[in-house]
């Protein structure tokens, strides 16, 4: 049993917007991520992917305000912390986090080894400019970066350059957990490889000890990282290895992402894409039962009475739906032979 | 490609040069092609490879430097507004952005009923327009009773992106420019986008082009690929030809850095 780098325990946080409703984004989440694993957040765009983020750094401002739940980092409860604390010592050396646009967040008046300076002096640490230089310079060389990148301003580099210029800075202090949001959305397929590329390198060196990554993107998922988890509607609908989530989903909305994954691959122009009919419930008022009900092909009437709990699948998978394993299975045989 | 094909779309040493001197940039170079009727073509190149250009210079929003294009083998003459109004009623186009796709002042119904006029149909009695919208609404699946008097920032990204399918189902243009439709709409949303567009083109018989990054989704799309690298199209065939069996070394790169399902994704080669 290899050590357990963070896990949370049926998290809650909610929004309260400026009519004082409260939207619950993310609804009872558990996960535990071990140390050398990564794991990846799956679901389409307002699920609360982001939102877990967030939300996973103990960190929070309004709107965003915390509700239940545990979050322990390497043995740590941060959950009580108050946020400057936890800005303090929590953020950048145990948690790094990698927002959407992140290539955004370089000053273009100021040269990147600037930059660092400022990540490494904000931390308390203060050691003299050269040993800065060479610190940095070190993990350049490590993540396959060149050094001249450190003396040069943000808009002498490109999109992708940028974007890991930022990547290495984040893991500077060598956090124990990486969250990557999005951090190849806006590049094109080649920095996406490079992006890729450089977190794994990250964390064979043991820069970071796990990785929880974000996209929207199933394909690139499969190839990054050990487990997958799909959210809808706040909430976890599936929990497996990569592998299974993938090829074999359980819940029917799992099954109707994976039914929509578009790859150039032989056989692709042969089958159909399956579309998922509707959007998801509006989170203000989220439904009693279960919350893809809705936009379900399989749907009972007792889907739509009470809240469905997450099941367990065995061997670390779970799923939330009233269906058994094999109820679903033969759901998805008798669809498939239509 | 069949003799019996006719052409659509042509173009012969397409140029498009921005700046000059030390800044001159040349931004689509030399391009020839012939796209056919009824065929949707997909243009596949990374950012920055000139394919929004291109898209532009055919679409007559921006003048070409040198080259010549033509329309259903005539060279295509928008030397006055007037004839250039004539041109974008046969030439349309669906852009990335839905959001700043619409006039935030007018309404939906507003969008719709001006295509129709757009087409001629200024005279008609407003049963026969309004029917002519539902009809519009309910080829992309949107409900057109849920839609009047709203306005279009009030719809999702994926549901205005359809409704900007369900104006060009209402002019009925010969050619449509999708520039990456799909790119600012989730995984799920998108199926049902691409579906519409082959449906739309299965019914009017319309050429598409289909400008994109993702090569996956042009193999899924198109019936021929073009493969476009610093303003020059370096590949281009039927998409089977084109994906599966890739000639070029640079087709080659861009399929083998996507990450694909069931093969490995090899991150040695960058």
């Amino acid at each position: 049993m290899s050590n357990v780098m963070l896990e949370v325990k049926e998290l809650t946080t909610k929004y309260v917007t400026r009519f004082g409703e409260d939207v619950y984004a993310v609804d009872h989440v558990s996960l535990k991520v071990e140390e050398g694993k990564s794991l990846g957040i799956a679901g389409e765009s307002g699920c609360g992917k982001s939102t877990l983020a967030l939300s996973l750094m103990g960190y929070y401002f309004p709107p965003l305000h915390y509700t239940s739940g545990e979050i322990i980092i390497a043995g740590q409860n941060i959950t009580a912390m108050p946020p400057d604390e936890v800005r303090r010592s929590i953020l950048g050396t145990e948690i790094a986090y990698i927002p959407q646009s992140a290539m955004n967040a370089l000053n273009p008046t100021e040269k990147i080894i600037s930059f660092i300076e400022d990540v490494i002096q904000a931390h308390g640490l203060y050691i003299t400019k050269k040993d800065i230089y060479e610190r940095a310079r070190k993990l350049f060389e490590i993540l396959g970066l060149p050094a001249e990148v450190l003396q040069k301003y943000p808009v002498e580099l490109s999109g992708g350059m940028k974007q890991r210029t930022v990547i290495a800075t984040s893991v500077l202090l060598l956090p124990k957990v990486l969250i990557a949001d999005e951090p190849s959305s806006a590049l094109d397929v080649t920095s996406q490889k490079m992006v890729i590329k450089m977190l794994r390198q990250a964390m064979e060196n043991g820069l970071i000890d796990s990785m929880i990554f974000i996209t929207h993107e199933l394909p690139l998922l499969k190839n990054v990282t050990d487990d997958i988890m799909v959210m809808y509607a706040g909430q976890i609908v599936e929990k497996g290895t990569a592998e299974e989530t993938v090829f074999d989903p359980l819940h029917p909305y799992a099954k109707g992402l994976m039914g929509s994954i578009i790859v150039p691959e032989k056989g692709l122009r042969d089958v159909k894409l399956t579309a998922i009919p509707g959007v998801p419930p509006n989170l203000k008022n989220p439904p009693a039962g279960c919350r893809f009900a809705e936009r379900c092909k399989f749907v009972q009437p007792e889907c739509t009475a009470n809240s469905v709990a997450l099941r367990d699948a065995g061997g670390g998978r779970a799923y939330r739906c009233i269906l058994s394993k094999r109820e679903l299975k033969e759901a998805y045989a008798r669809e498939a032979s239509q | 490609m069949t003799d019996e094909k006719k052409s659509c779309l042509s173009a012969s040493g397409l140029t498009k040069v921005f700046g000059f001197g030390r800044q001159k940039t040349v931004a689509v170079d030399h391009v020839d092609f012939n796209f056919y009727e009824g065929e949707i073509v997909s243009i596949v190149g990374e950012s920055g490879s000139g394919k929004t250009t291109l898209a532009k210079m055919l679409l007559g929003l921006i003048s070409s430097t040198e080259g010549e294009i033509y329309v259903q083998g005539k060279k295509r003459d928008i030397s006055t507004q007037k004839k250039k109004r004539e041109y974008w009623k046969s030439i349309q186009a669906i852009f990335q952005d839905p959001y700043s796709s619409y006039n935030i002042f007018n309404k939906i119904d507003s969008v719709l009923l001006d295509c129709i006029h757009m087409r001629g149909g200024r005279k008609l009695p407003h049963t026969k327009k309004v029917e002519l919208m539902a009809e519009a609404c309910s080829f992309v699946n949107l409900k057109f009773e849920e839609l009047t008097n709203k306005y279009p920032f009030e719809l999702s990204g994926g549901q205005m992106q359809r409704l900007m399918i369900a104006r060009i189902f209402l002019l009925k243009p010969k050619i449509l420019f999708a520039d990456e439709p799909t790119s600012m709409i989730d995984a799920c949303s998108r199926a049902t986008i691409l579906d519409e567009l082959m449906q739309l083109r299965k019914e009017t018989g319309m050429t598409i082009i289909f400008i994109t990054h993702d090569i996956g989704l042009a193999y899924y799309v198109s019936d021929s690929v073009c493969i476009m690298e610093h303003g020059k199209f370096v590949e281009s065939g039927s998409a089977d030809d084109v994906i599966l069996h890739p000639k070029e070394a640079y087709t080659q790169r861009l399929i083998n850095d996507v990450p694909k399902i069931h093969e490995a994704w090899d991150l040695s080669t960058v």
